[in-house]
């Protein structure tokens, strides 16, 4: 390999992204639209969510407890009811999104320091999960209640969606599930675009080894993903307040892995692909599954196991372990090595097959 | 000129069914510009393909520079230059980058690659628009870029195909003073085009139709081979004339040109009495006259003859 042409090629590469405005708006917009979009979901605060109240103790202590939920501004009586069976019914016509039930013995339970209030919330809806979430948290510190132990009298039931994930895991997610997007699919249209054009007959027909215009074209792609990788964990941490409990250090090799990961993917199906619509075909083949089997979606443990086999093969899933593991769990890139390693196998398999299918050759 | 800068034997290239190049022989002697003529689709592209490397063969042998292709394919690289028929050089680069990026790649140093640059803009006329994009400039003025990117490492051999296609008459001319400058220095360029002046330039011809190489030579020694065959005929009503000749078994083809009827007759010492005849006296004004043949009429003697042995075996 040699560096100058390796050089020429990358500085090539740089020029023609410097005036393609399209790709650089895709580059920095699609990070910071994804975390806005799924910001939303993981928004904590929620007003005038619609709900419905259904008081069966009555007595003063319970209306006051009613009161001061309203008083939170995160949900607005929106319908009313009488038992809590309408209630359920209401959230399953779409009507409220949260109800709220005062069980008759609402007094015995709080001085017992049991759950004294169910909110019953739509959790087929992330936001209003996250809502709910946030109303348990509401303290009934009445003047009356000299319990300390009842801070947290209210149960929160989820319908809908038995599985309930914390906004943070999202965050962490998000920079793998942007990396796969935007890596796959730049490589792979980048040396299609080349066959397209016309330009790979010139590029063959020069000394460039296979390698170097391999690697050449991708490395700056690489120095790409590491920017949406800090955009996305900049506005993660400054919008969202999501955790860097591991290294810093650890979570950009993980982040590293992925994009090399990716690229070679992308380099591989650049091989294969004969237009920029095939390669965006065959990126959105591996993209579907990538979204739904790593973990991003839904946990990895419920998938039946075939859906497991296939969640291992794909390197999103061991990005998600990594750096769920790293920034929530505060882990180092040590602890997680066999999906370290998986990254690294993976890399290598895909660029090894990459440089032998690509020729330097028309047929 | 005894050495050849390219030897091929038996060449064929097969794409499925279709036969694009078939058992091509072919001789180019070093420092030479060699046309390659032929139709569309008659296999000039495919057959330099492969003698760069770029396509594999289906059968036959091929020595460019002394290197089996496509074995050695990778050295030759080094060592040739290609001018795609498509404008093939970066749209989105300037021209200096695009000099500049092909520099570096074919191996000059930093320093080696300004003055190579600077020195091709000036000699291609593109100095003054060396921040230009590429895909921005005229056909002639990237014709002239592509032939300054085929040249950048001074190879010993130069490909190009169909350089002046959509390029004026004029720019034409420039182009090729520029080709036999590099030909003086050495350079062996082997010229695929479908002009006929451009055809006359050249020292030595091969002419390819449907694949197959169907005459080649010196532009003289190919016309010669055709003396006493061809006439021009001006008469009152030339079609009627043309309807006359068309089925007479001596003419081989009648071609309109104004007011001029082109005639080439299958076999030579033909006297311009025995064309009166052929013509069936139609019209007494008729004038007929003897002519020199041209690359032209080697072309359609050249197509038939290799169509009749075509069908006899069939
Ligand atoms: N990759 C390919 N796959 C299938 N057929 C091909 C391929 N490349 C060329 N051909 C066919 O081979 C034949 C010769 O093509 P080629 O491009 O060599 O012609 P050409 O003489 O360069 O024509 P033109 O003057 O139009 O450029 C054509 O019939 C073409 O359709
Ligand atoms: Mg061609």
């Amino acid at each position: 390999m040699n560096f100058r042409r390796l050089w020429a090629i990358m500085l090539k590469e740089l020029r023609q992204l410097r005036r393609d405005r399209i790709t650089l708006a895709m580059i920095m917009g699609m990070p910071i639209m994804q975390l806005v979009l799924f910001g939303y979901a993981i928004n904590l605060n929620l007003r005038d969510l619609p709900a419905a109240v259904v008081d069966q103790a009555q007595t003063a202590g319970s209306r006051a407890a009613v009161q001061d939920l309203l008083a939170s501004g995160v949900i607005q009586v929106a319908a009313s009811a009488q038992s809590p069976q309408q209630l359920v019914d209401l959230l399953r016509e779409g009507r409220i999104s949260v109800g709220i039930a005062v069980p008759p013995d609402f007094e015995r339970r709080k001085l017992d320091g049991r759950e004294a209030i169910q909110v019953m919330v739509d959790g087929s809806d992330n936001v209003v999960q996250s809502a709910a979430a946030q109303l348990a948290q509401y303290p009934l510190n009445q003047p009356d209640n000299f319990h300390a132990r009842a801070q947290t009298p209210i149960s929160v039931v989820s319908f809908y969606n038995p599985e309930r994930r914390s906004p943070v895991n999202i965050v962490p997610g998000l920079i793998g599930v942007i990396l796969t997007m935007t890596m796959v699919l730049f490589t792979a249209v980048a040396i299609v675009r080349e066959t397209e054009r016309g330009n790979m007959e010139l590029l063959i027909t020069t000394p460039l080894s296979r390698t170097e215009l391999m690697v050449g074209k991708v490395l700056p792609y690489a120095a790409i993903g590491l920017v949406q990788t800090t955009v996305v964990l900049l506005l993660g941490v400054w919008l969202f307040r999501v955790p860097i409990r591991g290294s810093l250090w650890d979570v950009y090799l993980a982040s590293s892995l992925l994009i090399l990961a990716n690229l070679s993917l992308g380099l591989l199906i650049s091989t294969r692909a004969r237009s920029q619509f095939q390669a965006m075909q065959m990126t959105f083949f591996v993209f579907l599954p990538s979204i739904l089997l790593s973990g991003f979606m839904f946990p990895y443990a419920g998938m039946p196991e075939p859906a497991q086999w296939i969640s291992e093969a794909l390197p999103l899933t061991h990005f998600m372990r990594l750096i769920r593991g790293i920034m929530l769990r505060g882990a180092d890139l040590g602890d997680l090595w066999h999906d370290a390693l998986a990254l690294v196998a993976f890399i290598a398999i895909m660029l090894t097959l990459a440089i032998r299918l690509f020729h330097k050759r028309l047929d | 000129m005894t050495e050849l800068a390219i030897h091929v034997r038996g060449l064929t290239k097969r794409f499925g069914a279709l036969v694009a190049v078939n058992g091509v022989n072919l001789e180019v002697p070093r420092a030479c510009v060699y046309g390659f003529l032929g139709p569309n689709g008659s296999g000039k592209s495919t057959t330099i393909r492969m003698l760069c490397g770029l396509l594999t063969p289906s059968e036959g042998d091929i020595e460019v520079l002394g290197l089996r292709v496509p074995e050695q394919a990778e050295a030759l690289k080094r060592r040739i230059g290609y001018m795609t028929q498509k404008f093939s050089l970066f749209d989105d680069l300037s021209v200096r980058q695009n000099l500049e990026f092909l520099a570096t790649v074919q191996g000059l140093s930093r320093q080696d690659t300004r003055t190579r640059v600077d020195e091709l803009l000036k000699r291609y006329h593109l100095d003054d628009r060396q921040e230009q994009l590429a895909g921005t400039m005229s056909g002639g003025q990237k014709q002239r870029l592509a032939l300054a990117g085929a040249i950048v490492h001074k190879p010993e051999l130069l490909f190009l195909d169909e350089p002046t296609s959509a390029v004026d008459p004029e720019s034409r001319r420039d182009f090729w003073e520029k080709l036999f400058e590099l030909a003086d220095a050495g350079t062996t360029i082997l010229v695929s085009t479908h002009y006929m002046d451009e055809a006359e330039r050249c020292h030595r011809l091969a002419f390819l139709d449907s694949g197959n190489l169907v005459a080649d030579g010196t532009p003289k020694e190919l016309t010669d081979k055709l003396r006493g065959r061809t006439f021009v005929i001006r008469a009152q009503s030339p079609r009627q004339a043309k309807q006359a000749l068309d089925g007479h078994p001596d003419v081989l083809s009648v071609a309109q040109i104004g007011n001029e009827l082109r005639v080439l007759m299958r076999k030579d010492k033909v006297t311009v009495d025995d064309l009166r005849n052929a013509a069936g006296h139609a019209d007494d004004a008729m004038e007929i006259e003897s002519v020199s043949p041209n690359l032209e009429d080697v072309f359609v003697v050249a197509t038939r003859k290799h169509a009749q042995r075509e069908e006899q075996p069939a």
